[in-house]
């Protein structure tokens, strides 16, 4: 455990790849092995089932440190971070003196498994003598294990390089293996790592090629007819996967099976041994053609969120699954084979197997770059968001890779909008005021419409939050009522109606673009340019 | 009337018609110590504690109307008598105690318990009504003892010094950057200040405190004098060009805001020692207790939450009150402020 805090701590705090990847190496090579298979899982985003809730935990700071519930609140508000606010609360009086030795990392565990079968007092008595006897580093951690909430700071991709460095097995391979659906409870190292023993698992997902923004002119990428051409689709990329039975992974390695029922009975008529990457898109009931029947995104939201499906869900919210890539091809791995001798394998496939729900992503063609430029501008009918550039002989490589597959994104929608409520924000910018709204003009109201958070520089946040500090009208809880003066320019991927918000409209991926000082606040948008963008967009795109 | 009026130019005594630490240019201003946003420009007449003179002369200008006293020196101004007190946040820093009618006024200005070493050591002051800062008035904010963590940081230094890395520390150069200077003597490693810290050192130097050997980095100072040893600089050098002469370097922030994990991470600094001139949330407590006050007024920090707190759970009537202090050095903002 303490091992495993240090490393946490090291990960966390190191601003560079190199000093993460060094102590993750270290811990590899000297952690018992059952401690590394844990790790291996957390730092994966597989996570011990959890035995407390946050209200129990909030009770338990509370009582421990008598501090009163409203306080724990505006700690928490603080620091942005509940793990972390318990950490500093409950550990300050522990001298060293009083930490103990502590368990390992999967013996620590292994207790939580077993609490998870005993009364609520028992749990909470074992979460407060922890606490007890920990330093700050080890209940941070205690904390983020109990709570279930690891967000470390560490990409899989560095865990993977540095397993290489500590094996001496090849990344692309250790990705395969550490992927799918295993029990860090019951799966040793050597098993899991050094054996490769795969066929074991069938439901293992191959890691996802993912492409990289382009931010060069396409003429730069050469003749055109080197390249195969499609459109991004606004979904959550996925892989569907047919062997003795039928897994889909997302590609956050979300094993999604379970939530797709229009999905079931796949794994008997498509042949075994298939694998497919593509999209997971929101589709209209009775849809049988894309792009015309795809869904807006906030729709596949709902489906993904909740385990149970109930019919009525089902018919309203119905998704669907457009295949781009074929990557294992009559129970062989295709990946190293080129993209256009892929592509035929597809559409055989689907021309084979037609099934309702499974599309084809189409093949955009264009003569050269300058039509294609052109067709770009129109992605939003297509209800995508751009195009995907993939060069023809490319292989299917894993993770992030420059070179062979670039996504080529649409201009955001952008709206002129005036910022009235401030709010702190979290974590790393817990004490200035980051988080704002942004409104409106409606006649001589100002309507809110969107919050926004990323988008500014640090000079900027400092710059806003001076403003914020200075000209605050009123105070609700945390929030701040600024006077409305500072007019930002709003960009935004799509654009929903919405019932829930006051303006009616519902943005996707609201940020801020930039801070217009040149611009007064009389001179922001209005409700009804929103409303035109709603009309304009909203059906087709609203993600 | 009350003795003291929360006015918006500062603090204010109407019977002695003085102001302590305004932020506006007043006809008299007492002055509890040399931060900038305590001790501001263009007051007709300045009155503070005599090792607060040098400070104050190079920041405010050497022609301003100063008058300096001792600790617990009384002095009448018109039906009051006013006296200083050692707050032990910096060099010269005080309490400022305000007696008449009856009522005895306590401004704390800066201030924390534990003794550094170089600010006379803070005692208790009994009052009546106590304005003090909580800059850190969460109960998040709880400091280690200062051995500890300057024995962290000179752990990383040597670390680093044997990794021929040179340890760059950003520190406000009034304060902090003095401490940080003691603690890292013990490492035997050269000690380089930036001007702006070295210029602070000399003003220092000039009232009488003792410090370190350090050096100032001037434009004939070489890289290889340098490498691998120790460079302290304002906040303000991190990232530029002025550190090309550092060679090699890791560098670190020495800050109360340093308690949280998002504050360190956002410094993108390599490391973050929780050090801090201000007092934790229960020295606060304690400083509170120990005054005796009936009535408390919170100033820069979380004003709203430590009233609340004194309120609630410690029955003793208490306000938050607006002002402008928290400036520079107490701003969690900036990269690797004193507080
Ligand atoms: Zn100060
Ligand atoms: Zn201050």
């Amino acid at each position: 455990m303490k091992a495993f805090a240090q490393l946490v701590q090291q990960v966390g705090s190191s601003t560079k790849t190199n000093e993460k990847l060094q102590a993750l190496l270290q811990y590899f090579n000297t952690a018992d092995d059952a401690d590394k298979v844990w790790t291996i899982a957390i730092f994966s985003g597989r996570r011990p089932k959890r035995f407390v809730n946050t209200r129990m935990l909030t009770d338990c700071c509370i009582e421990l440190t008598q501090t009163p519930a409203w306080l724990f609140e505006e700690c928490y508000h603080t620091v942005g971070d509940f793990a972390e606010t318990i950490a500093l609360l409950a550990t300050q009086k522990n001298t060293a003196a009083i930490q103990q030795a502590l368990p390992s990392l999967s013996q620590l565990i292994a207790s939580f498994i077993s609490l998870q079968k005993t009364d609520e007092e028992t749990r909470k008595a074992f979460v407060v003598s922890h606490w007890q006897h920990m330093d700050f580093d080890a209940c941070f951690v205690f904390n983020k294990l109990i709570t279930g909430g690891f967000r470390i700071g560490v990409s899989q991709q560095t865990m993977v390089n540095a397993l290489q460095k500590a094996t001496g097995i090849d990344a692309s391979v250790l990705a395969h293996r550490i992927s799918g659906n295993w029990d860090p409870s019951n799966t040793s190292f050597t098993e899991l790592i050094l054996s490769g023993d795969t066929t074991a698992d069938s439901s293992k997902p191959y890691p996802f090629y993912l492409a990289y923004p382009l931010a060069a002119e396409p003429e730069s990428l050469g003749p055109i007819a080197d390249w195969q051409v499609e459109w991004k689709w606004d979904g959550i990329r996925g892989q569907v996967i047919v062997r003795d039975a039928l897994y889909i992974w997302s590609r956050g390695e979300e094993l999604l099976t379970d939530y797709l029922p229009e999905f079931h009975g796949w794994e008997k008529l498509l042949p075994p041994g298939t694998v497919l990457d593509g999209e997971i898109v929101a589709l209209l009931p009775n849809a049988n053609s894309i792009p015309e029947h795809i869904g807006p995104f906030a729709q596949l939201q709902t489906r993904i969120n909740r385990k149970l499906v109930s019919k009525k869900l089902l018919q309203q919210s119905p998704v669907g699954f457009i295949a781009y890539d074929v990557l294992e091809w009559k129970g062989e791995d295709i990946r190293q084979t080129p993209l256009s001798e892929r592509r035929p394998l597809l559409e055989q496939l689907l021309q084979e197997h037609p099934l309702p729900g499974l599309f084809k992503s189409p093949v955009v063609t264009a003569d050269n770059w300058e039509t294609l430029t052109e067709q770009r501008r129109y992605s939003r009918d297509q209800k995508a968001e751009g195009l995907m550039l993939k060069r023809c002989n490319s292989v299917y490589q894993t993770g992030r890779k420059v070179g062979d597959w670039w996504k080529w994104k649409i201009e955001p929608l952008t709206i002129d909008a005036v910022m009235i409520y401030a709010q702190k924000g979290h974590g790393r910018r817990s004490n200035l005021y980051t988080d704002y709204t942004f409104a409106v003009r409606d006649g001589d109201k100002l309507v809110s419409f969107t919050k926004a958070y990323s988008g500014l520089t640090d000079k900027e946040f400092a710059e806003v939050d001076a403003f914020v500090k200075k000209h605050a009208i009123e105070k609700f809880g945390p929030v701040r009522t600024v006077k409305p003066e500072l007019v930002f320019e709003i960009a935004f991927e799509g654009i929903a109606a919405s019932n829930r918000h006051k303006s009616g409209v519902a943005l996707r991926f609201p940020r801020i673009n930039r801070w217009r000082k040149d611009k007064p606040a009389s001179e922001i948008n209005t409700l009804d340019d929103l409303k035109q963008l709603l009309q304009q967009y909203g059906n087709s795109s609203s993600k | 009337m009350s003795l003291i009026q929360f006015t918006d130019k500062g603090l204010y005594c109407p019977v002695g018609d003085f102001y302590i630490d305004p932020w506006r240019p007043v006809q008299r201003a007492v002055i509890t110590h040399a931060h900038s946003d305590h001790a501001r420009w263009g007051s007709a007449r300045y009155l503070s504690h005599h090792l607060s003179k040098g400070m104050l002369r190079q920041r405010l200008g050497q022609d301003i109307a100063l008058q300096t006293i001792g600790w617990e020196e009384p002095l009448r101004i018109h039906d009051v008598e006013l006296m200083l007190f050692p707050a032990g946040h910096i060099v010269g820093s005080s309490m400022v105690r305000v007696a008449a009618h009856g009522e005895t006024w306590l401004i704390t200005g800066d201030y924390k318990l534990e003794d550094d070493g170089l600010s006379t050591a803070w005692q208790p002051v009994n009052c009546t009504h106590m304005v003090t800062e909580c800059t850190f008035g969460l109960p998040i904010y709880q400091w280690q003892p200062q051995q500890q963590v300057y024995n962290d940081m000179c752990t990383w230094v040597t670390q680093n010094h044997q990794q021929q890395y040179t340890s760059v520390f950003y520190a406000y150069s009034l304060g902090k950057a003095q401490r940080i200077q003691r603690a890292l003597a013990a490492t035997g490693l050269r000690i380089w200040l930036h001007g702006a810290i070295a210029n602070a050192n000399e003003a220092l130097k000039a009232d009488g405190i003792v410090l370190p050997e350090c050096h100032r980095i001037t434009a004939d100072t070489s890289k290889a004098d340098i490498e691998g040893q120790i460079v302290i600089a304002p906040p303000s050098a991190a990232g530029s060009s002025w550190l090309k002469k550092a060679g090699r370097y890791r560098d670190a922030n020495c800050s109360g805001w340093m308690q949280v994990r998002g504050n360190k991470r956002r410094n993108n600094s390599d490391a973050g020692f929780v050090l801090s001139d201000h007092a934790d949330w229960p020295s606060l407590l304690q400083a509170v207790q120990l005054c005796g006050a009936e009535k408390v007024y919170s100033t820069h920090g979380f004003t709203d939450s430590f009233s609340r707190y004194l309120q609630e759970e410690k029955n003793i009537w208490s306000e938050a009150v607006q002002t402008q202090y928290g400036g520079e050095e107490d701003a969690p903002e900036t990269t690797g402020g004193a507080a």
